[in-house]
């Protein structure tokens, strides 16, 4: 009558909200165990999801997979240039949207949802019509995915610095200029560094929906392969372990920059309190 | 409209390095801001004297931001120059004016510790020896060992002693604080009137302080400006603002005032004869601040503290203007004074305290008595004029 279960069911019980919690985890990091433990797979057919054996050469050998290593180093290219060139603009047209009056920017700030809105399938097909119809039609790849990818993060940017910046209390930088700083100088001692957090969000983000971006590069790729096309295509024959490896490296990356970006808070808040 | 006030201590500006100190001053003339059809400020002038400590006074609206702002150079002016000593910063960029500000809702840099804060404009201008300047800033507003707490660890009055420092130890020619007490508690409030206006005293620079709290004003300030939509209705020493105001506005705002309707009868001397009800009572030449000729329609204003209260028949020591058939209609003890309202046989309520001296009993409600009030103390106004302006504040019987 005082069993296990029995008590296990009262805990339940009485940590409902816990035990939901709990259960909800699982459920989010089920299929990233699965990613993990599959990096360290050794398969005996190509064709079925079993853990076969451990073994480490799949992480000694990440490139082992065909193709795969090429794909991964463009997807990171793209990501790290659409990254750079829609945070700049993104950031640029948010200060303008925020900051200076203009004919048409209620319309302005209403179009830069647009893209966010519309289905990914339609930005992607409309796209590849103007490349075809602006003479790209033989040239896709690289160049295209670039623009393509800049096109939809600058969206996400503009949206993240601007909530940002129009937190920011206009009263700050009106008391950097009072106390002699330039328009240059206040823009880098106070505006900057207020922004920052925002920016940084947005090119966060960015990178992440480069690098995951399917159905708009597959539109716009002609024959070369991100990423996400690379495990796509592979998928079909049976997804080599090498992906998993690239899967694990970039949950520990997120993992590790969520740690630090705790952690500086965390030491800021005892600085603070201390 | 233009005022001068004396200088208290003229030319007190003091020359610890900042250069170019003129002492001659801030004057404003006819600065005007309009926004879109809106005039918020009027065709302003003013001229404040160096040294000394000037409070713009005015309810919520009349313009008194927008003046600063215009002198610290964050708005510009529509029309109108403003000058420090000899040198017209009028279209001078805010960076380049020796002004600093205490902004209403402080400001502070948040990325920022204190000392960086208190810093910043000395960082800006290449100051060398920086720390030893931040510390006795520090020193001075007694934050020293806050230094590398970030704004948003510091309480309301940390905060504002903060934006104090900050600007203080720029040793501008003129500090503009715009209701820099407004957010803090009554008591902290006292205790930071007291010190802002010891540090004042102590460093004696010109500060030009905004509130629409008179008795701030009147405690801190040597030169008060009454300030009502856009103009400046009335400027001089708290106390002759207070005792001869010379608008209903005026005398509505800083106090309360009984204005009891009343018509010139004539001059006589240095005294005018009012027909005030059927009574004749006399102002002051000096205190009427209307064309005196007979037959003119007048407010006569006494304040509720300088009306006495007698015994019907009784000779009160005030040899003065003395009223029959009023009738006490409401006693309020508040301590230190009693307040009742007097109805008039024309209807009217009057206000009068008297000090709890406890040589004189308390009147009941629906008593019998007269008042009376000594004719210096009594000021005369223009009957044109609204005689509920200034007003606005719910807690004044009508
Ligand atoms: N940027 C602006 N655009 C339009 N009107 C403005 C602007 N700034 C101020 N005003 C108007 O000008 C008038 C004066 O404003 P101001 O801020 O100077 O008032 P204030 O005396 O400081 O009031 P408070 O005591 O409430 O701070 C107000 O009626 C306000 O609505
Ligand atoms: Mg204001």
């Amino acid at each position: 009558m005082n069993g296990p279960l029995q008590r296990l069911g009262r805990w339940v019980g009485s940590h409902l909200v816990l035990a939901g919690g709990l259960l909800v985890l699982l459920y989010m990091f089920v299929p990233i165990f699965v990613v993990v433990l599959m990096s360290f797979n050794d398969p005996d057919s190509r064709l079925i999801y079993r853990f076969d054996g451990f073994t480490l050469k799949n992480w000694a050998n990440p490139c082992a997979a065909d193709g795969m290593c090429g794909a991964l180093s463009r997807s990171i290219q793209i990501g790290l240039l659409a990254t750079v060139v829609a945070t700049l603009l993104g950031t640029l047209m948010a200060f303008a949207l925020v900051r200076h009056r203009f004919h048409g920017r209620s319309a302005a700030n209403l179009g830069i949802f647009l893209p966010m809105a519309s289905p990914e399938i339609v930005m992607g097909s409309s796209l590849l019509a103007l490349f075809v119809a602006a003479g790209f039609g033989g040239r896709l790849g690289f160049w295209t995915i670039l623009i393509a990818h800049i096109m939809f993060c600058l969206s996400f940017v503009v949206v993240t610095v601007r909530a940002r910046l129009a937190g920011l209390d206009d009263n700050l930088e009106q008391a950097a200029m009072d106390l002699y700083a330039t328009e240059v100088q206040t823009f880098r001692r106070v505006t900057l560094p207020l922004v920052f957090p925002g920016i940084l969000g947005a090119a966060l983000l960015s990178f992440s929906l480069s690098f995951d971006d399917f159905i708009i590069t597959n539109l716009n790729a002609g024959n070369t392969t991100t990423f996400p096309m690379y495990v796509w295509g592979v998928a079909q024959r049976g997804v080599p372990m090498q992906v998993n490896v690239v899967g694990t490296v970039m949950f520990l990356v997120s993992v590790v920059i969520v740690v630090a970006v705790e952690v500086r808070r965390r030491r800021q808040e005892r600085v603070l309190a201390g | 409209m233009s005022q001068v006030v004396e200088a208290p201590t003229a030319g007190a500006g003091d020359d610890r390095g900042t250069g170019g100190r003129t002492g001659g001053g801030l004057h404003l003339r006819s600065l005007t801001k309009e926004f879109a059809s809106f005039t918020a400020v009027k065709s302003l002038d003013l001229d404040i004297p160096s040294g000394s400590f000037f409070a713009l006074l005015g309810p919520s609206g009349c313009g008194k931001t927008t003046t600063l702002r215009m002198v610290a150079g964050l708005e510009t002016p529509t029309s109108g120059t403003i000058t420090l000593g000899e040198r017209d910063i009028t279209w001078e960029k805010p960076y380049r004016r020796p002004v600093n500000t205490v902004f209403q809702n402080y400001a502070l840099f948040p990325h920022l510790d204190i000392f960086e804060n208190v810093a910043f404009g000395l960082r800006r201008r290449k100051r060398s020896d920086v720390k030893p300047a931040v510390e006795q800033m520090l020193a001075l507003v007694e934050l020293e060992s806050q230094a590398r707490k970030k704004p948003a660890q510091l309480s309301g009055g940390q905060q504002q002693r903060v934006a104090l420092a900050r600007a203080l130890i720029n040793n501008p020619e003129v500090l503009l604080l715009d209701e820099p007490l407004g957010a803090l508690d009554l008591k902290l409030r006292r205790s930071m009137q007291i010190e802002i206006k010891r540090i004042q005293t102590e460093v004696g620079l010109t500060f030009v302080h905004v509130t629409h709290d008179q008795e701030e004003a009147m405690t801190m300030a040597d030169t008060v400006a009454v300030m009502n939509a856009g103009v400046i209705e009335q400027m001089g020493a708290p106390a002759e603002l207070y005792e001869n105001p010379r608008t209903t506005f005026v005398a509505n705002f800083l106090g309360q005032s009984n204005l009891i309707e009343g018509t010139v009868a004539g001059r006589e001397g240095d005294v005018v004869k009012v027909d005030m009800q059927g009574t004749v009572v006399s102002v002051p030449s000096a205190r009427a601040h209307l064309e005196t000729t007979a037959g003119h329609r007048a407010w006569v204003g006494i304040r509720p503290e300088k009306v006495l209260i007698a015994e019907v028949g009784e000779v009160i020591d005030a040899p003065g203007n003395s009223i029959p058939g009023g009738v006490i209609s409401d006693v309020s003890f508040v301590g230190v004074s009693t307040q009742y309202l007097v109805r008039m046989p024309w209807g009217q309520e009057l206000q009068v305290f008297e000090q709890n001296t406890g040589r004189r009993r308390l009147f009941r409600t629906g008593e019998s008595v007269d008042v009376s009030w000594r004719p210096d103390y009594a000021f005369l106004l223009d009957h044109e004029q609204d005689a509920s302006a200034g007003t606005d504040r719910s807690d004044l019987p009508s």
